[in-house]
C-alpha cells in the first residue's frame, strides 16, 4: 500500500476536481501578478510626488520592516512544513505548522499596522499625498491579502480537525500553501522595491 | 440625506423611466404568481449551476442591456437631428452616452459573448460543464447585479456623467461629486470581477475538459477564440480592478492618485484605463471571429481556410493588444518617439486582421454558400468591418489622428468595428445556436427583415459621421452647428432604422416561440462541431457518453463515417453538481454593500461586506459531492429527445 | 433567396458608389481645406493614406462579390466548382501576409517622418521666431496669453498669418484639447502639465476654434475664434488692446476662472502668468483649492442659450 501510494500522485491532484482547482487557482495566481505589477508600477509612477507629506527616506527604517520580513519568509517555511507534513497524512503535524504559520502570519500584520500608525503619526497617511496613497495602497492591498490568509487558514484547520486529510481538505491546504508563498514573494518585491530604494532614494 | 436627493426629479424624461420600472416590475410579479411560477423560477433558473441556463441568462440579460443602450443610442440621435433641438439639455445629454457607451461595451458587448460561450464552448469541446459550476453561477450574477446597480442609477441618486472612460480629473471627487461616478465605479467593479472569474474558470474549462483526442490544434475556433479570449482577461481586467478600486478610493477615502491636489496624476488615469481598455476591445472582438468562422465554414459546406494561420493570427492580435494602449491619446503629448512606436504596433494589427479577412474570402472560394440569416450577418461582417479596419489603421497613424482625435471619424471608426464586429457576431451566433437554447429556429423571413433594416441602418446611421469628423465635428457634444445638419439627419435616420431592426428581432423571438417548427435533430443546420452531436433539448449532462475526438470538425467527421455520437452500451452513470442558492444569495449581498458604498454610507457598507465574507465561509464549509445521474434515466432522456 | 441575392449586390455598388461620390466631396470638409501648413501636412497624410485603404476596399469588396456571387448554392452549378476540403495553400496565404506588411511599411514611414515634422514650426516661416501664446483651458472657458505682448485675451484669439504660433498648452482644471481644425491637428491641455503645439495660417480669416476633450456640462461651449489677420493689422490689434485694454488683477482673474461660461469675450492688457502658470506643478491646484464646492453646481445648460454665473 505505501509503496504504491509513493508512486501515485499526491492526495489533492488524484481527484480530477482537485487537479482542475490546482490549475485555476494558479491561473488565479496569474491575475494576481497583473493586479499586484498594476500597483506596483503606480506607485513606481508616482514616487516621489509628495507634496508636503515627508520623504519616504525620512520614514523609511530597516528595522522593523526587516523583522517583519524574516517573520513572513519564516512563515512561508513553516507552511511549507505543514504541506510536507499533510503528504505524510499527519493530521496534527499539519495543524501545529498550520498553528504557527497563521501565528507568524498574525504578529507580520500586527507589526505591519503599528508600522502604518507610526508612518500616519508622522503626517503620511493616505491622504498626504499621491506618493503616500500608492504607498498605502501597494502595501495595504498585500496586507489585506495576508489578513484574508490567515481567515482562510482558520477556516481550513477547523475542516481538518473535523473531516482529517481527504482530497478535497488536502487539496484546499494546499491552495492555501501556494497563496501564501505567492505572498512571501510579492512582500520581497514589496521589501526591495518600496523600502530598501525608498531608504535610499 | 433627504428623499428628493435619493431619487432623481425635475426630468419628465426620467419619471417616465420610473413609471416604466414599477410597471413592467408588477407586472413581472403579477406573473409570475398568477401562474404560480416563482418555485421555477427560483429553482430553475436562479439557484441553476447549468452551464447551458446560465448562458441563456446571460443572452437575455445582454438583450435586455441592447435595448438600454440601443434607447440612449436613439435618444442622443433624437437631440442631434437638427441643430436647433432642445429635447435633452446638456447635462441629460452627458449622462446619456456615458451610460450609452458604458452599458453597450460592459453590460451588452461582454456578457452577450460569455452567454454564447457559456452555452457552446463545453459543448464544443465534448465537455458536460465548466470546470468550476459553482463559479460559473457566482460570475453571472455579480454580472447581472453589477449591471443592475449601474442602471438604478438613473433614478436613485443620478446617472454617472463623465463619459465611459471616466476620465480623471472630471470623474474625481471635486468635479464630479455626488453618487453618479460612484455608480459607474461599484458596477463596473461587482461586474468585472465576475468577468475575471469567467476567465479562470473558462479557461480552465478548456485546458483540462476537452474530450478525449482533441488536441490544442483540433480545437473548433470559436473554443481557441475563447480561450485566447480568457488570457487577455486573465491579464487585463485585474489592471481595470486597480484603476477602479483607487479611483474609489481617492472619490471616498480622500487618496490623491489622481487629484489635481497633492502631487496626484490625473493621467495615470488615462493609461491604466487604456491598458485594460484596448485589450477589452479585442476581448469583444475575438470571440466575434471565432463566431464568424464557425458560421461560415458551417453554411459555405467547407471547411474553414487556413485554420492554423487563423489561430495564430487570433494569438499575435492578443499579444499585440497589449501593446498598443497609447494610441488612445497619441494627442497627450508624449512626443514624436513614443508617438511613432505606438503609432507602428497599431498599424501592425491590421496585418493578422488583413489576413482573417482573406482566409474567410478563401473559404467561400470553391464553396456551396446557402444564404441563411446567421450567414447574411457573417457575410455583411466582411465588408463593413473592412472598412472600420482601414479607418482604424488611418487613426493609428498618428500624426493623421490630432486631427481625427475626439471627432465623429472616431465615433464613426469604432462603431463600424464593434457594431460590425460583435453585434452582427452576437446576432449571427445567437440565431446560428438559437435551436441549441430554446429547441427550434428562428423564424428566416422575419429574421432576413430585421437583418436588411438593422445592417442598412447601421451604414446609413454611421458612413455619414466619417465626414462629419473631418468636418471638424467633436464627440459628445450635445447640439450641432447648422454646417453640419445634412449628414446628421441623415445618420439620425439610420439610427431609426437599426432601431426597427432590433424590434423586429426580438418580435421574431416572440413569433419563433408561437410558430415555429421544433427540432427533432440535435444538428439542424448540418454542421460541423461537436456541440451539434448532442441532441435537442440539451440534456443536463450534455453528453451521454464522451466523444472520442481524432481530427478537426468532429462532428462532421462522425457523420462522414455513419457513426451516431450516441452508444447506449457505453452509458454510466454521470456525475453532476447541486444547484445552489449560494452565488445569487452572495453577489446579492455584496451589491448591497456596493450600493451602500455608492451613498457613501460606510457603515452600512461594512455590514454588507461582512455578511458577504460569513457567506463566503458558509461557502467554504459546504462539502455537498453533488449527484449522480442513473444509467437507465440517461437511456431514458436520450432516447426520448434522440425520438429512437 | 433569389431576391437577397439581388439586394446583396445592388448594396455593394450602393456603398462603392457611395464611397466615391463622399470622397470628391472632401474638399468643403474642414479638415480636407486646411488653411496652413500643419493642417496641409496632416491633409496630405490624410490623402495618401486613403489611397491605400480605397484599394484595400476596393480589393476586398470585389473579391467578397465575386465570391458570393459565384459560390452560391444552386442547382446546376458544376460539381468540380466545389472542393470542401480546401484547408490552405502556403504560396497565396504568404502573398497576401506580405501585402499588408507592405503597406503597413509605407504608411508608417510618413506618418513618422510627420509626427517629428510636427514637433517644429511649419519650415515656411523658418525666418521668423514663433509667436508664444499660453493657451490656458479652463472649466468653460480659454484664457490666450501673449507673454512678450503683453496682453491676455478670453475666448477669442488673433494670429498674424504666415508666422508660426507656438501654442503652450496648460488646463487650470479638468482635461482639454486645444483644437482649430482649419489650422491642423489638436493637443490635450492638462493641469500641472504644458504641451507644445505649433499651429500657422497662411489665410486671413476666422476660423473655429474649441475644446474637443469632454470635460462636463459646459464642454459643448467651450468654443472660441481665431482671428488670423495679416501682420500688420495683428500688430496694430495688439497695440490698441495695450492701450485701451484693463489690466489683469488677481481677483479678476479669479472671478472669471471660476466653473461656468463667460457670457462676452475680453481682453487686458496683462497676463495671468505674472502669479500663476497653470502648466507647471505649482499651478496645478490653483483652481481646484479656490473653487472645490463649484465644479458640482450644475450650469442647466440647454441648446441655445449660454447660462452664466456671473
Amino acid at each position: 500500500m505505501s509503496t504504491e501510494e509513493s508512486n501515485a500522485k499526491p492526495l489533492e491532484y488524484q481527484t480530477e476536481q482537485g487537479e482542475m482547482s490546482i490549475i485555476g487557482f494558479w491561473v488565479f495566481l496569474a491575475a494576481e501578478i497583473a493586479l499586484f505589477g498594476t500597483l506596483f508600477a503606480t506607485y513606481a509612477v508616482l514616487f516621489g510626488r509628495t507634496a508636503d507629506a515627508p520623504a519616504p527616506a525620512e520614514l523609511f527604517e530597516p528595522g522593523t520592516v526587516l523583522i517583519m520580513t524574516f517573520i513572513l519568509l519564516t512563515s512561508s517555511f513553516t507552511c511549507g512544513i505543514a504541506i510536507h507534513e499533510m503528504r505524510r497524512g499527519s493530521v496534527k503535524g499539519v495543524m501545529t505548522w498550520l498553528i504557527i504559520t497563521l501565528a507568524l502570519g498574525l504578529s507580520f500584520i500586527s507589526l505591519e499596522i503599528y508600522e502604518f500608525i507610526h508612518y500616519a503619526h508622522e503626517g503620511a497617511t493616505l491622504q498626504s499625498s499621491a506618493f503616500w496613497s500608492a504607498f498605502f495602497v501597494l502595501a495595504g492591498t498585500h496586507g489585506v491579502h495576508v489578513s484574508l490568509g490567515i481567515g482562510w487558514a482558520i477556516l481550513l484547520l477547523i475542516q481538518t480537525a473535523q473531516r482529517g486529510i481527504t482530497p478535497i481538505t488536502s487539496r484546499k491546504i494546499f491552495i492555501f500553501g501556494l497563496y501564501w508563498h505567492f505572498l512571501d514573494v510579492v512582500w520581497i518585491f514589496i521589501f526591495t522595491g518600496v523600502y530598501l530604494i525608498g531608504m535610499v532614494l | 440625506m433627504q428623499l428628493d436627493e435619493f431619487f432623481v426629479t425635475g426630468e419628465p424624461l426620467i419619471y417616465a423611466g420610473m413609471v416604466a420600472i414599477v410597471l413592467v416590475t408588477s407586472a413581472i410579479i403579477f406573473l409570475l404568481t398568477y401562474f404560480k411560477k416563482w418555485t421555477w423560477l427560483w429553482r430553475e433558473w436562479l439557484t441553476t449551476v447549468d452551464h447551458k441556463k446560465i448562458g441563456i441568462m446571460y443572452i437575455l440579460s445582454a438583450l435586455a442591456m441592447l435595448f438600454r443602450g440601443g434607447a440612449d443610442a436613439l435618444m442622443m440621435r433624437t437631440q442631434l437631428a437638427f441643430p436647433d433641438m432642445n429635447f435633452l439639455n446638456a447635462q441629460h445629454y452627458n449622462e446619456i452616452f456615458t451610460t450609452h457607451g458604458t452599458v453597450m461595451i460592459i453590460f451588452m458587448a461582454m456578457p452577450f459573448l460569455i452567454g454564447l460561450m457559456n452555452i457552446v464552448v463545453p459543448q464544443q469541446i465534448g465537455a458536460r460543464d465548466f470546470a468550476f459550476p459553482f463559479v460559473n453561477a457566482l460570475s453571472f450574477w455579480a454580472f447581472f447585479f453589477g449591471a443592475m446597480l449601474f442602471n438604478i442609477s438613473f433614478v436613485i441618486g443620478g446617472s454617472p456623467d463623465a463619459g465611459w472612460t471616466s476620465y480623471t480629473p472630471l470623474a474625481g471627487a471635486a468635479m464630479s461629486p455626488g453618487p453618479g461616478q460612484n455608480f459607474y465605479l461599484m458596477g463596473l467593479q461587482l461586474s468585472g470581477i465576475g468577468t475575471l472569474a469567467t476567465g479562470v474558470n473558462l479557461m480552465v474549462t478548456i485546458l483540462k475538459m476537452r474530450a478525449p483526442g482533441m488536441t490544442l490544434f483540433k480545437m473548433p475556433i470559436f473554443t481557441w477564440s475563447s480561450l485566447i479570449t480568457m488570457f487577455i482577461i486573465v491579464f487585463a481586467f485585474p489592471i481595470l480592478t486597480v484603476a477602479l478600486a483607487l479611483l474609489t478610493i481617492d472619490r471616498i477615502f480622500g487618496s490623491q492618485f489622481f487629484t489635481l491636489t497633492g502631487e496626484g496624476l490625473p493621467m495615470m488615469w488615462a493609461n491604466l484605463f487604456w491598458m485594460w481598455g484596448h485589450p477589452e476591445v479585442y476581448i469583444v472582438i475575438l470571440p466575434a471571429f471565432g463566431i464568424f468562422s464557425e458560421i461560415i465554414a458551417t453554411f459555405a459546406r467547407k471547411q474553414l481556410f487556413g485554420y492554423s494561420v487563423m489561430v495564430w493570427s487570433i494569438i499575435l492580435i492578443a499579444g499585440l493588444s497589449f501593446l498598443v494602449w497609447v494610441h488612445h491619446f497619441f494627442t497627450m503629448g508624449a512626443g514624436a518617439f513614443v508617438n511613432s512606436v505606438f503609432s507602428v504596433s497599431t498599424m501592425a494589427i491590421a496585418i493578422p486582421t488583413g489576413v482573417k479577412i482573406f482566409n474567410w474570402l478563401a473559404t467561400l472560394y470553391k464553396s456551396k454558400i446557402q444564404i441563411t440569416v446567421p450567414m447574411m450577418w457573417s457575410l455583411a461582417f466582411i465588408p463593413s468591418f473592412v472598412i472600420g479596419g482601414v479607418t482604424g489603421v488611418m487613426l493609428g497613424m498618428a500624426a493623421a489622428d490630432y486631427q481625427f482625435h475626439n471627432s465623429y471619424f472616431l465615433i464613426a471608426h469604432f462603431h463600424y468595428v464593434l457594431i460590425a464586429g460583435t453585434v452582427f457576431a452576437s446576432f449571427a451566433g445567437l440565431i446560428f445556436w438559437y435551436p441549441k437554447m430554446f429547441g427550434h429556429r428562428m423564424n428566416e423571413r422575419i429574421g432576413k427583415i430585421a437583418f436588411w433594416f438593422f445592417v442598412i441602418g447601421f451604414h446609413v446611421c454611421f458612413f455619414p459621421q466619417y465626414f462629419l469628423g473631418l468636418d471638424g465635428m467633436p464627440r459628445r457634444v450635445f447640439h450641432i452647428v447648422p454646417e453640419w445638419f445634412n449628414l446628421n439627419v441623415i445618420s439620425t435616420v439610420g439610427a431609426f432604422g437599426m432601431g426597427i431592426g432590433f424590434a423586429v428581432f426580438v418580435y421574431n423571438i416572440y413569433y419563433s416561440y408561437r410558430y415555429s417548427e421544433r427540432e427533432t435533430t440535435g444538428d439542424p443546420w448540418n454542421a460541423r462541431t461537436l456541440e451539434w452531436a448532442t441532441p435537442i433539448p440539451v440534456p443536463e449532462y450534455n453528453f451521454a457518453v464522451v466523444p472520442h475526438v481524432d481530427s478537426l470538425d468532429a462532428f462532421w467527421a462522425m457523420k462522414e463515417r455513419g457513426e451516431s455520437p450516441y452508444d447506449e452500451s457505453k452509458v454510466e452513470p454521470i456525475h453532476m453538481p447541486n444547484n445552489t442558492s449560494q452565488p445569487f444569495i452572495m453577489m446579492g449581498i455584496f451589491t448591497l454593500a456596493s450600493f451602500f458604498l455608492v451613498f457613501e454610507w460606510i457603515w452600512l457598507a461594512l455590514a454588507g461586506l461582512i455578511g458577504g465574507i460569513v457567506m463566503m465561509i458558509i461557502r467554504s464549509f459546504d462539502y455537498d459531492e453533488g449527484y449522480h445521474i442513473s444509467s437507465e434515466e440517461i437511456i431514458e432522456t436520450e432516447r426520448s429527445a434522440r425520438g429512437l | 433567396m433569389r431576391h437577397t441575392r439581388k439586394h446583396l449586390s445592388k448594396w455593394l455598388v450602393f456603398i462603392l458608389i457611395g464611397l466615391i461620390l463622399l470622397l470628391t466631396g472632401c474638399s468643403e470638409l474642414t479638415v480636407m481645406d486646411p488653411k496652413g501648413p500643419v493642417g496641409e501636412q496632416q491633409k496630405d497624410l490624410i490623402v495618401y493614406s486613403l489611397y491605400f485603404m480605397l484599394g484595400i476596399i476596393v480589393v476586398v469588396f470585389v473579391l467578397f462579390a465575386f465570391m458570393v456571387i459565384k459560390y452560391r448554392d444552386k442547382p446546376g452549378r458544376d460539381p468540380k466548382d466545389y472542393k470542401p476540403n480546401m484547408h490552405g495553400n502556403k504560396t497565396i496565404e504568404t502573398i497576401w501576409t506580405i501585402i499588408p506588411v507592405i503597406i503597413v511599411i509605407c504608411l508608417s514611414i510618413p506618418t513618422v517622418n510627420t509626427l517629428f515634422d510636427l514637433e517644429k514650426p511649419p519650415e515656411s516661416s523658418a525666418e521668423q521666431e514663433p509667436l508664444v501664446i499660453y493657451a490656458t483651458a479652463a472649466d468653460w472657458k480659454w484664457f490666450f496669453s501673449y507673454p512678450e505682448q503683453g496682453i491676455e485675451t478670453v475666448d477669442y484669439l488673433h494670429i498674424p498669418t504666415d508666422r508660426a504660433v507656438e501654442f503652450r498648452l496648460s488646463s487650470a482644471d479638468s482635461m482639454s484639447a486645444l483644437w482649430i481644425p482649419a489650422l491642423g491637428g489638436q493637443k490635450y491641455n492638462m493641469a500641472g502639465m504644458q504641451t507644445t503645439l505649433y499651429l500657422q495660417a497662411d489665410e486671413t480669416g476666422v476660423y473655429e476654434g474649441r475644446n474637443s476633450n469632454f470635460n462636463g456640462e459646459g464642454f459643448a461651449a467651450q468654443t472660441f475664434e481665431v482671428y488670423a489677420e495679416s501682420s500688420s493689422e495683428f500688430n496694430n490689434w495688439v497695440e490698441q488692446t495695450q492701450n485701451t485694454a484693463p489690466k489683469l488683477t488677481q481677483s479678476k482673474y479669479d472671478s472669471l476662472l471660476k466653473p461656468g461660461i463667460l457670457n462676452s469675450t475680453k481682453e487686458f492688457s496683462s497676463t495671468h502668468l505674472q502669479w500663476v502658470n497653470h502648466g507647471t506643478s505649482n499651478g496645478m491646484d490653483y483652481a481646484i483649492n479656490r473653487f472645490w464646492d463649484d465644479y458640482g453646481d450644475k450650469l442647466h445648460l440647454k441648446n441655445g442659450k449660454n447660462h452664466s454665473h456671473d
